[in-house]
Order: structure tokens, then C-alpha cells, then sequence
């Protein structure tokens, strides 16, 4: 078995050109891991400039409705720039600089990823080219026109679905043609070794933090910790300090589109099937001939036809589940929690709140569940308007 | 099975590619006889993929024309069948891991055996991860054929070493497609592989014009084209055998006029 992997998942497929740029890519990041002048830069980064650590939130309101377990929200959409997506650009972004490289280049599904790295090569003063695919550069324009505010240049990707596989196939082919001065800030916890694994290590953050807040609050560990998960970072995030707590279900909300049983849908885990594709092992909806399925979601973020190798390893081996979650469902999860909580959370956390309200009436009150509110919802208000038949200018 | 080596005897390869399937595979088939009738030495067939990472604009459109035709990885296997008893030269499949993971990598390579195809590249799978297709190349002999890039550097020895058919030098970085200008010092690469192996060389990724190739050739054991021959392909579709022909027979002779 080669390096990089979570059970048979991972590994590292991509053309040889880029070989050595991964291999640099990890050399440089066993070292800086451990380097204590790095740790405090991100942390100080982390705390001053991203306002960590975000809040982790007991939603009274939607418990008592609920009328089961006890509802807290980690609040990653009151993170700098709306998302969790900021952990991992400026992880990624700072050991870029310290590997001498001037530019970033990423992919991005809803812009969440893309406006992170923008702001980040901004505030580190370095270049940035985001590729986003045509389809979503138009379900995110608010997202593309912020991008270009904080100075990025933005490809739109018309090969393909046009959506965030293609960026990413888009964002390889860039990478590959310029190594030297380039890093590519790979946005989830996917792509070839080492990507899965810096990624998820910035991520961690979530989970170290739901951790230690939980136990402040309730004295005790969380029964259920319930994420979105289209590549996998806002979830490998909120499950990594809990996986060798056995007793703490962790539960990963796909995106179903349509239904698992239409065509329009984005479940990689009810529907694909063992694969390798964007330099990993793992699962990916495809046809017969391995070739990768068009896949649909109302949420960009999650609209992606393969998931992260060590989700894929955390299926096989039970320790989380996976379950499926239509557009119907996330919509009204969106509005619930706008309406119940005041708080507005992004189409692809509501996902995760769709679950939560399937989920917490089933379980007694002295349970809790945790859900990640992986970011704020203002850039899909006009998406989800159109969806409900309104229409409002961007 | 032909050994890829053959195509190296006692000349410089000319090694042309075609996406399987654009713009169906009838005219896959008459283009591929058209190749070897003009003195191609070697023919990649590209098995289209929906996403292939490693291809410029002009492939990734032939994939997708192909795919959107109905072009099945089966429906290739049996093209290759019929044409090869009318085929002497090697010919080699071109295309992403997933294609063949997909397939169930066995019983692709045993399919391989069955209809005469000598060899198989796979862009996304390096050094690293060739234990995913060596064990099954090795169990129905199919030729394994490695590349190696500007950015290799100290890979190049250890890749040389172990490769088999020939060694596919990507001549710069980026995408495959048309470049006016190739800067990398293929004379290095090709020595550095030399010092450790037999293996012939050929150099691939840019190539468009008898002039480039001529002169890849004096570096190295041979030059790839692909783009070059896709545009001409997707300019003509169903008529574009005999300017295919024309263009092949410039570029074999650019080749073979450079001496051993």
C-alpha cells in the first residue's frame, strides 16, 4: 500500500509532473506540523483574525420545539468569511508562504472555499486564481463578484457539469502547468496524500473545540455529532477528536438532490461504488465503465460526485454513518432554523439541521446532539427564493 | 503480443494517438489502417474518460464527443478485436485509472490479452501506485509504459529503471496540446534515463509540427502526437481520414529521416 492511507481508501493518483510537487508539499508539512513558531502564527491567526473560537451554541428554541435531545449548534458560520472553510485556507496558505510559493490557486463549489483562499492571499499578500464552475458562478454570483473584491481572479469552468468536479479537474490542470511559485489550496479532505490528511488536521480544530465547550457546559461528551458532508472537511472536522470516542454516533448528511432514487442527486455513499478519481481511492457515483456520473444538488458545497478517503474508511469500518438528505429537506431545515433560532445557516449545513430534525425528537431529553453550522446562509437567500418560487435580484 | 520495443527497431518511433470513438468508431477503425499505411510506428488508442485530468482542451472535447456517441469501453474492446489481425505494428491503450478500475482491472487486462493490445498508459497512476496495474499487466503481459516529466528530477532514474515498452518523456508541464515552443532539456532526461536503462524513449506533450518532431527525435528514441492529430479529427469528423493520412505521413517521415 502506498502513503496516505485510511484503510484501502486515499493513496496518491495523479500524473508524475506533480509528484514531487506532493512529495515537497509533505516534507514541508511534517515539518511545519510540529514547528511551534508555526502553530502560534495559525493560532494567533485563528483567534484574531478568523474570531476563534467560534461559539458552541444551545439552541433552546429548536430543542424545546423538538421536544428530544438537547440541540447545540457549532456556530463555524460566524467564522471570518461565513464558513469553516477559513481553517483550512489559512493552514494551507501559511504553509505555502513558508514554502517560498507567491500564488494560490483553488477550487470552489459555492465560493465558500474560494472566497476563504481570496481572503487569506490578501491578508498574506499573495496571488490567487479561483476556478469555479460556470453553473455555480451563476447560483453563487454574490460569492464571485466578493471573490474579485478581495483580488482573486476568477475562471469560470465550462467543461464537464460545469459545477465543482469540473473546478477541481480545472484547478489540476493549472497546478500542473505551473509548480514552481504555485500552491493549490485544495478546499476538502480529498484529492491525492497529503491533501486529506493537512486538511483534516485544520479542520480538527472543530472538534477539538465542541469538545472541551461541551464538556464545560453539559460535563459530558455529545451523543451525536451530525455534519454535512459533499468532499468531507466541515465533517472530518467536527468527527476527528471523537472517533475513539466509541460512544459518540458521528453521522455524515449527504446531499440527495431530487432523491437517492432519482438521477438528480449527489449520495456518493447510497449510491457510488468503490473508485479512483482526483488522485484518491475512495467512493464515487459513476456508470459501469467508471466513468464519473453527472451529478446534482441545490447546494454547490455539496455537489460532488466522490467523498473523502477517510469518510470512505469511517463507512467501512461502521464508526459513522452516512445518510441522505433531498433539496426538499435542506430547504425547509433553512427555513426552520432562519425562523426558529434567527439564525440564517448555509444550504449545505442545512443538511445537517435536516437530519437533526428527523433525529432529535427520537432521542430522550438528556441526550444532545451537536450539529456543525458550517456557514451562513446570506449567499443562498436568492437560491432558495427561487427555489420557493420568488424572484429577487442577487 | 507484440513486443512496444518493435516499434523502435532500427529507426525513430513515430507514435500517434486518437480518442477511440470520435467521431465514431467506424472511422477509428479506417483512421487507424490510414496510420499504419502512412508509417506510423505505434498507435495509442484513447479510451475516452469523463473527466480526464491530464488532457488540454482539444482531448477532453474528443472524450466527451466520443462518450456522448455511445462509445463504451466494450464497444472499443470489440473494434480492437476486428482490426488486429490486419495490424502489424503495437498498439497501446491510452487512459484514466478509473476507466479500468471501473471495468474491474483483471478482467480489463485479460480482455487486453484477448484482442491484441500489447500495452497501456495511465497518466493518474505514478510510480507510487503502480502495484494497481503491475501485478495484472505482469499476469497477461501488457507493457506497463511510465512517464516521466520536466519535474522528475531525481524520479527519473528510479522510474527508468523499472519501465517497460518505452518510456514516455512529457517534453513540459502542463496539459497534452499544442505548444510552439518546448524548452525543456529532453537531451538530460533522456541521458539521466540511459544511464540506468535500455529503455527506448520517446518524447510526447506539444509535438504539432514535422520540424518539432525531427528535432525530438534527435534527442530521443521518438516523438508523440496527439493533439495535432485530434484537431485534425475534429475539424473533418467522418471525412477526416485522408488529411489524417497526409498529415501522418509528413510527421513519420520527419521521424525516420533522422538516423539511428
Amino acid at each position: 500500500m502506498s502513503k496516505g492511507r485510511f484503510g484501502i481508501h486515499g493513496g496518491q493518483y495523479i500524473p508524475e509532473t506533480l509528484m514531487n510537487a506532493v512529495n515537497e508539499l509533505e516534507q514541508a508539512y511534517n515539518f511545519y506540523k510540529d514547528d511551534p513558531q508555526f502553530n502560534k502564527e495559525l493560532d494567533e491567526l485563528f483567534r484574531e483574525y478568523t474570531g476563534r473560537p467560534s461559539l458552541l451554541y444551545y439552541a433552546e428554541k429548536m430543542t424545546k420545539d423538538l421536544g428530544g435531545a438537547k440541540i447545540y449548534l457549532k456556530r463555524e458560520d460566524l467564522n471570518h468569511t461565513g464558513s469553516h472553510k477559513i481553517n483550512n485556507a489559512l493552514g494551507q496558505a501559511l504553509l505555502a508562504k513558508k514554502m517560498g510559493k507567491t500564488r494560490l490557486i483553488a477550487e470552489t463549489g459555492a465560493g465558500q472555499h474560494g472566497v476563504a483562499t481570496a481572503t487569506v492571499a490578501a491578508l498574506l499578500g499573495m496571488e490567487c486564481e479561483v476556478f469555479m464552475g460556470k453553473v455555480d458562478t451563476e447560483r453563487q454570483a454574490l460569492n464571485v463578484y466578493r471573490m474579485e473584491l478581495l483580488g482573486a481572479k476568477v475562471h469560470p469552468v465550462t467543461s464537464g457539469t460545469m459545477t465543482l468536479k469540473d473546478a477541481v479537474n480545472e484547478t489540476f490542470r493549472e497546478w500542473v502547468s505551473r509548480i514552481d511559485d504555485t500552491h493549490y489550496v485544495l478546499g476538502s479532505v480529498m484529492g491525492p496524500h497529503p491533501f486529506p490528511t493537512i486538511v483534516r488536521d485544520f479542520q480538527s480544530v472543530i472538534s477539538k473545540e465542541i469538545k472541551s465547550q461541551i464538556l464545560e457546559k453539559e460535563g459530558r461528551l455529545p451523543d451525536a455529532v451530525i455534519a454535512c458532508v459533499g468532499g468531507g472537511s466541515n465533517a472530518m472536522g467536527a468527527f476527528y477528536n471523537f472517533i475513539e470516542d466509541k460512544d459518540v454516533q458521528l453521522i455524515g448528511c449527504e446531499a440527495a438532490g431530487l432523491g437517492v432514487d432519482n438521477p438528480k442527486n449527489a449520495a456518493t455513499m447510497a449510491n457510488g461504488r468503490l473508485g479512483i478519481f482526483h488522485g484518491m481511492k475512495s467512493y464515487f457515483c459513476q456508470d459501469e465503465f467508471g466513468q464519473i456520473a453527472p451529478v446534482y444538488s441545490i447546494s454547490a458545497g455539496l455537489d460532488y460526485p466522490g467523498i473523502g478517503p477517510e469518510h470512505a474508511n469511517l463507512k467501512d469500518t461502521g464508526r459513522a454513518k452516512y445518510v441522505p438528505i433531498t433539496d426538499e429537506e435542506a430547504v425547509n431545515a433553512f427555513e426552520y432554523l432562519s425562523r426558529t433560532e434567527g439564525i440564517i445557516p448555509a444550504i449545505e449545513s442545512s443538511h445537517a439541521v435536516a437530519y437533526a430534525l428527523k433525529l432529535a425528537p427520537t432521542m430522550p431529553k438528556d441526550k444532545i446532539i451537536v450539529i456543525n453550522i458550517s456557514g451562513r446562509g446570506d449567499k443562498d437567500v436568492a437560491a432558495i427564493a427561487r427555489y420557493r418560487g420568488v424572484d429577487i435580484h442577487d | 503480443m507484440i513486443k512496444l520495443r518493435t516499434a523502435f527497431e532500427n529507426k525513430k518511433a513515430f507514435i500517434a494517438f486518437l480518442t477511440a470513438g470520435d467521431p465514431d468508431l467506424e472511422t477509428t477503425e479506417k483512421l487507424i489502417y490510414e496510420m499504419v499505411k502512412n508509417g506510423v510506428d505505434l498507435i495509442e488508442i484513447g479510451i475516452p474518460f469523463s473527466d480526464p485530468i491530464a488532457e488540454g482542451v482539444v482531448i477532453q472535447e474528443a472524450d466527451i464527443r466520443s462518450l456522448a456517441n455511445g462509445t463504451t469501453t466494450e464497444k472499443i474492446f470489440d473494434m480492437v478485436e476486428k482490426i488486429r489481425p490486419n495490424v502489424k505494428i503495437p498498439l497501446v491503450f491510452m487512459t484514466y485509472m478509473n476507466v479500468l478500475f471501473g471495468y474491474g482491472t483483471d478482467k480489463f487486462m485479460s480482455r487486453c490479452k484477448d484482442i491484441g493490445i500489447d500495452g497501456i498508459i495511465v497518466p493518474d497512476v505514478p510510480y507510487e501506485e503502480k502495484d494497481e496495474l503491475l501485478p495484472y499487466c505482469h499476469k497477461y503481459g501488457i507493457e506497463l509504459v511510465s512517464l516521466v516529466a520536466p519535474t522528475s528530477h531525481d524520479r527519473i532514474t528510479k522510474i527508468a529503471k523499472d519501465a517497460e515498452g518505452f518510456l514516455y518523456v512529457v517534453s513540459s508541464l502542463g496539459v497534452t496540446g499544442v505548444r510552439s515552443e518546448i524548452k525543456t532539456d529532453i537531451n538530460e532526461i533522456v541521458s539521466l534515463a540511459k544511464s540506468v536503462s535500455d529503455i527506448p524513449c520517446a518524447v510526447g506533450f506539444g509535438i504539432s509540427t514535422p520540424e518539432q518532431a525531427e528535432k525530438m527525435c534527435s534527442n530521443a528514441d521518438g516523438a508523440i502526437v496527439g493533439s495535432a492529430i485530434v484537431k485534425i479529427i475534429a475539424k473533418y469528423g467522418k471525412d477526416s481520414v485522408k488529411p489524417v493520412g497526409e498529415y501522418v505521413k509528413s510527421m513519420a517521415d520527419a521521424c525516420h529521416s533522422v538516423s539511428v
